[in-house]
């Protein structure tokens, strides 16, 4: 099948180094100490947070940082076929680790011991790069619950189709079996935290291709300040200051 | 790094300040140098498709065992292939009995993806018929003992099982080209498995607040060290997957480097593996010299004579497999393989009744 055409364009008609449009909104749950909604063209992520708060099971209590929980639960509906999956399957419980480890790294832990975290991310349209938009989605709602982080992590993906390296897949490029490199940096200190690779792909292609998927997550960085300064100056603007 | 239960392993500061203080001057608490791997055994058992692994002082088994199924429907023309990992509690404290862990989840996706996406095994030549039936492969990865760097071990464990499986051959025979006979191991020679390359697992701690690498982490070390990453390549330098999942930030450079130095590595440990499955395999050849060299005359003597009944457990070994397969290809089978009269009396002192039910539902389904 052809993911690029002889014109340079993709399926979705994106250029390969094209991201497909963000858009963030905080504050998506009320109830929540700190949530957000994260789109990356029809995927769409909800992410909430509660805490610093009590550990509610007093054995897996910390003594010198704070404890970090997550889960991840795509809902029924976010599929094309609509099926019901069982809780806790083994991809699920890995994207679920994979998050709770990388915003471990970037929540200084040692400033809340003896607490907890909780973070939910659910899926709510599934068109590929769900696990880069549930960790962007999850920094915007850490940020929200105004929780201390030595910096922001954002997550993208790339990918080698048709012998082009490409930027953000959705679903379709993502089940044509190719490679799929998902990186999630701090961008400030220009560090990867987060690197998971399928597939085959040759060492000095690979380099390139994580090289893309890192300039992805600069722009989705750079979209989260954004968002995150025009936030703060709403809050701004209602206490009147 | 893990979540830390009741029951985990609990170093003092003390211990941890010195592993982190001894690796600024380049050394580790088991005396390796930070690029050095730990010495690795591979053995294997008596039967075809088992191996054990022992890393330093972690030890893992591997089993491979084949079942003929029903395809995904998405893919008709190809076998399967899963992975189960078992942590026995014995293996460390901070394994428990029952469902299996995050770490046991995350290792069985590793090991999966690197042999599953990167396309190791031969998947289509497990297919039988097409749409029907397939081979369906499945390691089964038990942790014997938790040294550290489990997914290192298991991962070369899976690999070593995986050469030296072999499934019973089949063939498809019939009017309508849809009947099988699986024969037997001491009739036909049984296949070994299709492996396109070897993707061996290199696993990289990123200890202390400089991120000193270690390569194959012990389990001291793994309480320690701030992150991991996993790169699983083959000889051709070719990357088949890689996991890191979170922990402390890396420079994009230093992945590179543990690239390049885990190339080499795959290289080494792919030779060692391939020469002991070579010793094995001849081991297995003698061992089939010396099984047949008394018994060889009388033994072709009664080749022909014992054909008949040979057939007959070829007939039996079908219907067990192939439980799941539709009962009119079983009674299909049944009737290709066997001559009709000696057929008949045994198989009838086999399972009568069954049979007759079985044949009159699936007359009854097919009209």
């Amino acid at each position: 099948m052809e993911y690029v055409s002889p014109e340079g364009l993709r399926l979705d008609g994106r250029r390969p180094m094209e991201m497909r449009q963000l858009r963030a909104e905080l504050g998506a749950v009320s109830r929540a100490d700190g949530s957000a909604v994260f789109e990356m063209g029809n995927t769409k992520v909800i992410a909430a947070v509660y805490g610093p708060r009590e550990v509610q099971n007093r054995s897996q209590q910390i003594n010198d940082k704070a404890l970090i929980r997550c889960e991840y639960t795509m809902a029924n509906f976010s599929t094309g076929d609509r099926m019901r999956k069982p809780k806790g399957d083994r991809r699920s419980t890995e994207i679920s680790l994979v998050i709770r480890q990388t915003m471990e790294a970037c929540i200084m832990t040692h400033l809340m011991p003896r607490s907890q975290i909780d973070i939910f991310v659910q899926v709510l349209q599934a068109d590929g790069g769900t696990r880069s938009a549930c960790i962007n989605a999850a920094t915007l709602a850490l940020a929200d619950a105004g929780i201390p982080m030595c910096d922001l992590v954002t997550s993208c993906s790339a990918g080698y189709l048709n012998s082009t390296p490409l930027l953000d897949l959705n679903y379709v490029e993502d089940s044509a079996r190719g490679p799929d490199v998902t990186v999630g940096i701090l961008p400030k200190l220009d560090k990867v935290t987060l690197l998971q690779m399928d597939a085959k792909l040759p060492m000095d292609i690979f380099e390139n291709v994580m090289q893309l998927a890192t300039e992805g997550c600069k722009a989705v960085a750079n979209y989260i300040r954004e968002v995150l300064l025009e936030n703060t100056k709403q809050l701004e603007n209602r206490r009147g200051v | 790094m893990e979540q830390r239960l009741a029951n985990s392993l609990i170093m003092t500061v003390n211990e941890k300040k010195f592993i982190e203080n001894a690796l600024v001057s380049d050394i580790r608490v088991d005396g390796r140098r930070p690029f050095d791997y730990r010495n690795l055994t591979i053995r294997f058992g008596s039967e075809d498709g088992s191996s054990e692994v022992q890393l330093g002082k972690t030890q893992v088994l591997a089993f491979v065992t084949g079942q003929l199924v029903q395809p995904y429907r998405d893919r008709p023309n190809e076998g399967t292939f899963a992975i189960y990992t078992e942590f026995s509690p014995m293996a460390d404290p901070s394994f428990e009995p029952g469902r299996p862990g995050d770490s046991a989840i995350e290792l069985g996706r590793i090991v999966d993806r690197g042999l599953r996406e990167s396309r190791a095994v031969d998947t289509e030549s497990l297919c039988v018929i097409a749409g029907k039936l397939v081979w369906s492969i499945r390691i089964d990865l038990h942790i014997i003992d938790n040294g550290g760097n489990l997914v290192d071990a298991a991962n070369i464990a899976a690999l070593a099982a995986l050469s030296t499986f072999r499934r019973p051959e089949c063939t498809i025979g019939g009017e309508d080209g849809q009947e099988l006979t699986v024969h037997p191991p001491d009739v036909r020679e049984p296949l070994p498995l299709i492996m396109h390359h070897f993707p061996v697992a290199v696993t990289f701690g990123f200890i202390g607040k400089e991120n000193i690498v270690v390569i194959d982490p012990t389990h001291y070390e793994e309480e320690v060290m701030g992150g991991s990453l996993t790169a699983t390549l083959n000889t051709n330098g070719d990357v088949c997957a890689i996991q890191k999942a979170g922990g402390d930030g890396v420079l994009q450079s230093v992945i590179m480097q543990c690239l390049r130095i885990a190339s080499v590595k795959a290289g080494d440990i792919t030779s060692k593996i391939k020469s002991a499955v070579e010793s094995y395999n001849t081991q297995r050849a003698l061992r089939k010299i010396k099984r047949h060299n008394p018994s060889s005359a009388v033994s072709n003597a009664a080749k022909h004579n014992e054909e008949s009944t040979q057939v007959n457990t070829e007939t039996k070994s079908i219907q067990q497999s192939s439980d799941t397969n539709t009962s009119a290809s079983t009674h299909d089978v049944t009737n290709i393989g066997s001559p009709e009269q000696q057929s008949k009396t045994l198989k009838d002192a086999v399972k009568p009744k069954h049979k007759k039910r079985k044949k009159s539902t699936s007359n009854a389904n097919a009209s």
